[in-house]
């Protein structure tokens, strides 16, 4: 391997750690936070990534159908919020674990129904359709470099958001001790509501701007879940520090293991899960 | 004889007449019902009597499948008495290393470990010219009951495999029976409702956890061979996490911690499947609808595991 084709799959790599960071941020917020372990958080990713296609097959650019997707999807997170999770605080985990499964197989099912079972591509906006070129045979795609730069960008307001902000005083103080922070006077149940809308969108995020590098296709939520609750096991529940630093390592490890162990690529990333698991059960970052 | 004894045994009598009054499409069904009882009686060990709650026990039922799929000979027959034990062993060492690792952790972690675990096992077989790709491997010949040159049944009648599988579930039913009053057993309860005062009692809590996680995978495993047998082939759908979501669903829909909570939600689930399956394409749709308002309309449905739950996942401790 040279220099260029590993620069190549280590931006691939970063590329890839990022946008798991942006599922798994998610993730590990509404468990750490709500307690609730949501299965069908693979799910809104695979709907981000149908609404990309759909939207931008509908008005014809893809930045118009990432932000309307993004305001539809933090409504559909307030609506779930409501209907559904809402009612899953006080519940056992095996009742959470039920009800986001039989979750999975709605969304899996409408989406079947509304689109269809077919793969489709997504064409990469115009103004990032291009290469930079590293020597006569080998470029690096525009795209993911913006990509990479969005995933960034969110990870610091994100960052922000939860360090710096009155909202996320809220949000660390009501992961900490629910009634405590109701007693002093904050509408403990519109944080909730909020963080479950944030981490519904962060991932639908991640699925529209993956959408024209991985093309749309059943089963696609399914995929990423699982590798994030990977990456949540590794880096320790609740803990976003955590969660960004082992979607960098997935990531790396994923890409790297399919062009130097293509034979073992599947299973790269679990091993990785069971030396860490016999390192520190805890994950890697305790909680914060 | 006591009520809950007369019902068994009416139950088994009816169960015994079936094949012989049904036609062989319910016959088969009904196998199928006894297989996922298995299954389901499996996990409940783990569940329902561990605290456990694995959501990737397909696995061990995958590996048990695949010991049949992969031992049998292109063009002869396998011998029934060999891959059986096989395949439970297989599963059950399957089970045993998974384990190791995954008994450390608790609650929502062990949730998400085993079902990540069980991926790596479908990538397994899914992946590698050992198990052969997403076509999976048909057994091209039945498997032979023979010892020496007697053979006492005929696995490719519908009728003998049905009784066959009966006396699994029967077998495993009652050994499950004799596990749980025996003192591992009765560790395994006590662990169950709190982990912390058994181990302050001085039982290695840990040991305790892997081997019902490797005995619930031997006879996963046992419940994957004879899906194997009575289907002819394998593919990495057995190992898929719908499988084990599935299969989750079928204890809840029983009840936990009951065994036979266990036989009736592998009814129920068929039932259920077979009737949505008929009424649409898209029967999934219907299954998740039916699960969500289940969760939703329930929720004292499930509470009498609440607490032991809550102590055992969350790891509180019983402040009495």
């Amino acid at each position: 391997m040279d220099l260029y084709s590993f620069l190549i799959q280590l931006l691939n790599g970063i590329q890839y750690g990022l946008l798991l960071f942006l599922v798994a941020s998610g993730l590990t917020l509404i468990f750490g936070i709500m307690g609730i372990i949501n299965l069908a958080h693979g799910s809104f990713y695979m709907v981000g990534a149908y609404m990309a296609f759909s939207l931008a097959a509908l008005t014809g650019s893809l930045f118009v159908a990432v932000v309307l997707g993004s305001v539809l999807c933090v409504l559909l997170g307030i609506a779930l919020e409501w209907a559904l999770f809402s009612r899953l605080y006080q519940r056992d985990h095996l009742e959470q674990v039920l009800l986001t499964y039989g979750l999975i197989l709605v969304f899996e099912e409408l989406r079947s129904l509304i689109v269809g079972n077919d793969v489709h591509s997504v064409a990469v906006p115009d103004l990032f359709n291009w290469s930079i070129p590293l020597t006569d045979t080998l470029s690096y795609p525009v795209y993911r470099l913006f990509m990479s730069a969005v995933c960034i960008v969110l990870a610091v307001l994100l960052y922000l958001l939860i360090a710096r902000t009155r909202l996320g005083m809220m949000i660390r103080a009501g992961a900490s001790n629910r009634e405590m922070v109701q007693a002093l006077g904050i509408n403990i149940k519109l944080v909730y509501r909020l963080v479950f809308a944030l981490g519904v969108a962060l991932a639908a995020f991640a699925g529209m701007i993956a959408a024209p590098v991985s093309s749309v296709y059943p089963g696609m939520g399914t995929g990423v879940l699982i590798i994030c609750f990977v990456v949540v096991v590794i880096g320790g529940i609740g803990s976003i520090w955590g969660a960004l630093f082992a979607s960098l390592l997935i990531g790396l490890a994923d890409t790297f293991g399919q062009v130097l162990l293509p034979e073992a690529a599947g299973v790269i990333v679990y091993v990785l899960m069971a030396v860490i698991l016999l390192w520190r059960p805890e994950g890697l970052f305790r909680r914060v | 004889m006591t009520r809950g004894g007369i019902a068994l045994s009416g139950a088994l009598l009816l169960t015994c007449l079936f094949p012989f009054v049904a036609a062989t499409f319910y016959t088969e069904l009904a196998t199928k019902v006894m297989i996922l009882a298995i299954f389901a009686l499996s996990l409940d060990l783990l569940v329902g009597y561990t605290g456990l709650v694995s959501f990737g026990h397909a696995a061990y039922f995958g590996v048990g499948a695949y010991a049949l799929g992969l031992l049998a000979p292109k063009y002869e027959a396998a011998n029934l008495w060999l891959t059986l034990p096989a395949a439970v062993l297989f599963a059950g060492l399957a089970a045993l290393a998974v384990g190791a690792l995954v008994v450390r952790v608790k609650g929502i972690y062990f949730i998400m470990v085993t079902l990540a675990f069980a991926q790596m096992f479908y990538f397994v077989f899914h992946d590698t010219k050992f198990g052969r790709g997403s076509d999976g491997i048909s057994i091209n010949v039945k498997p032979v009951a023979a010892i020496g040159s007697l053979v006492p049944f005929d696995l490719g009648n519908s009728t003998h495999v049905y009784f066959l599988i009966l006396a699994a579930l029967v077998g495993v039913f009652v050994f499950l029976r004799l596990l749980l009053r025996s003192p591992f057993g009765r560790a395994l309860q006590g662990i169950c409702s709190n982990e912390q005062r058994m181990r302050s009692l001085g039982f290695p809590v840990y040991r305790y956890k892997l081997a019902s996680f490797a005995i619930a995978g031997a006879l996963a495993g046992l419940a994957g061979y004879l899906s194997a047998l009575q289907f002819g082939f394998v593919n990495p759908e057995l190992l898929s996490w719908h499988q084990s979501g599935n299969v989750l669903l079928m204890l809840i829909l029983g009840g936990l911690g009951t065994l036979y909570g266990a036989v009736v939600g592998a009814f129920a689930f068929v039932a259920m499947e077979e009737i949505f399956s008929s009424l649409t394409t898209h029967w999934q749709l219907l299954l998740g609808a039916t699960i969500i308002a289940l969760v939703l309309a329930l929720p004292g449905g499930l509470a009498s595991v609440k607490n032991r739950f809550r102590r055992t996942l969350v790891g509180e401790t019983d402040v009495d």
